[in-house]
């Protein structure tokens, strides 16, 4: 795997057991110890999640608030210094670019997170949108390394290594503090749909950060936890996953996110339009949720049937939730047939699809 | 390191069999099959009576990451199937080779030439 990127801290990964697999171009660890038992983890006390390979991307200059109503579908005005906002990005048809957080740290000084797959593309499509604003675009990918915790017990473990007050960060803002004596931008943010934190910090500090975090964790019952857990959590919470419930060809608005979509915002973004009579017009397919009451996972690009035996969609993504014990997944499957019974064929046994309003389990957050 | 009982026969596609002296076997996946698969998530047996010939396609594991099919490691006929697997698949991420037995059958004629022994599997593995 010597072609991959590697983030800083992929010995310590390999020292702890890791499965490394490549994700996204990047070798990166898949597990631990076993998924469902990091999943487990994560819902009952707190997992520690490298997520160094996610990209950073600095905005800043005297029309950074007009470039980014420019850019995202979500509106950054309502944003103030150490407010964090989730948005998709679209392109003229409405497809996703990319879904990000935006960091607000000043009137002129903004900050993005971006999916690591994406990086290269992100970062060309926001240069080429930003000809004609007065902003300068940074890629930061490579300075920072980001550590996630994630679980009820993530706040306890975060305060334990820092004199930052947490207690008035509340969800979806942050504050810049040192933990463990390392300096971070301390995000309380997450895709786990639990309480926690991501800790954005300067990559050589990152071992540093993940031994002590890792310590001071352990007593709560804090353990390592791979991309594979971060997958079945946000499936688990109903949060989408770039290339599955969002791509270039799928809308915010088709993917059940229209609760980001402004479209009535002062300034409009790219795609407007498209959104706007995609919104007055209905889609042709939407992104539906599901359970099914039965341990065999429905994988990604497994055909869905409609009530008549033809093919109406296929599934996005899939996986067992480890706390409901049950297959959960998501579909593209055709308006019209949605209000029908819809089902799969795993391996010659049809299994009908319930259909689910995520999250699947009770949020701490989010 | 994958644990390989030398009491055991392997067939390639990493099940293992037990022969007994009076024609029954006892017949799962290694170690080595449970540890690539990661955690498993479901474990799909044959109806007991029904016949296997050798190489043939016996049930199903599947796990957070993948689904394989299970081969007959020799030809049998299936005596009694592991009930417990479908509660608690996870077993066989614990006890491959114990708890987490799969079938046990009626061995039909000879056991394959090609079926290896504890050595030849090890070295299967590298």
């Amino acid at each position: 795997m010597s072609d991959l990127q590697r983030t800083p801290l992929r010995d310590f990964h390999a020292a702890h057991g890791a499965r490394l697999v490549d994700f996204a171009g990047w070798e990166m660890p898949v597990q631990y110890r076993s998924i469902l038992e990091e999943h487990k983890a994560v819902r009952r006390a707190a997992g520690l999640f490298d997520v160094s390979h996610m990209g950073e991307v600095d905005v800043r200059g005297p029309q950074a608030l007009a470039f980014l109503e420019h850019l995202v579908t979500n509106e950054v005005a309502k944003l103030y210094p150490g407010r964090v906002l989730y948005s998709p990005m679209c392109n003229e048809t409405g497809g996703t670019v990319d879904d990000l957080l935006v960091y607000m740290r000043g009137p002129e000084d903004y900050f993005l997170c971006i999916n690591a797959g994406n990086i290269p593309t992100d970062l060309a499509w926001i240069r080429t949108q930003a000809a004609g604003f007065a902003v300068t675009i940074t890629d930061r990918s490579a300075d920072y390394a980001l550590l996630a915790v994630q679980g009820p017990r993530a706040a306890q473990i975060v305060q334990s290594l820092t004199g930052a007050k947490l207690g008035a960060v509340g969800y979806y803002h942050f504050c810049e503090g040192t933990v463990a004596g390392v300096h971070c931008l301390i995000s309380r943010t997450g895709y786990t749909g639990e309480d926690g934190f991501e800790l954005y910090h300067a990559a050589a500090d990152a071992v540093t950060l993940a031994e002590a975090l890792l310590a001071a964790g352990r007593p709560f019952g804090l353990e390592l936890a791979g991309l594979g857990a971060r997958d079945s959590l946000r499936l688990e919470a109903g949060y989408p996953l770039y290339g599955h419930e969002l791509s270039a060809t799928l809308s915010p608005l088709t993917a059940g996110l229209g609760w980001t979509v402004k479209l009535d915002k002062a300034q409009p973004c790219t795609g407007h339009a498209a959104l706007r009579r995609e919104k007055a017009e209905g889609a042709s397919h939407k992104v539906i949720y599901f359970r099914t009451g039965d341990r065999r996972i429905v994988r990604a690009d497994t055909p869905v049937l409609g009530s008549a035996g033809a093919v109406v969609g296929r599934v996005l993504s899939g996986t067992l939730s480890p706390i409901l014990n049950e297959a959960i997944g998501s579909a593209l499957v055709e308006t019209a047939a949605a209000a029908a019974a819809l089902s799969v064929d795993i391996r010659g046994t049809l299994i009908p699809l319930q259909l689910a309003k995520p999250p699947f389990v009770p949020l701490k957050q989010g | 390191m994958s644990n390989i009982p030398a009491d055991l026969r392997y067939a390639k596609s990493h099940e293992w069999i037990r022969p007994a002296v009076d024609g029954t076997a006892v017949v799962g996946i290694t170690d080595y099959a449970q540890s690539s698969l990661g955690d498993i998530t479901f474990v799909q047996l044959p109806k007991v009576g029904a016949t296997f010939a050798a190489g043939a396609t016996f049930g199903v594991v599947e796990s957070v990451k993948a689904a394989s099919d299970l081969y007959a490691p020799a030809a049998f006929t299936v005596l009694e199937t592991n009930g417990s697997l479908d509660a608690a698949p996870e077993t066989l991420n614990k006890d491959p080779y114990g708890e987490a037995w799969m079938l046990k059958v009626r061995v039909t004629g000879e056991l394959p030439v090609g079926l290896l022994d504890a050595a030849g599997y090890a070295q299967q593995l590298g």
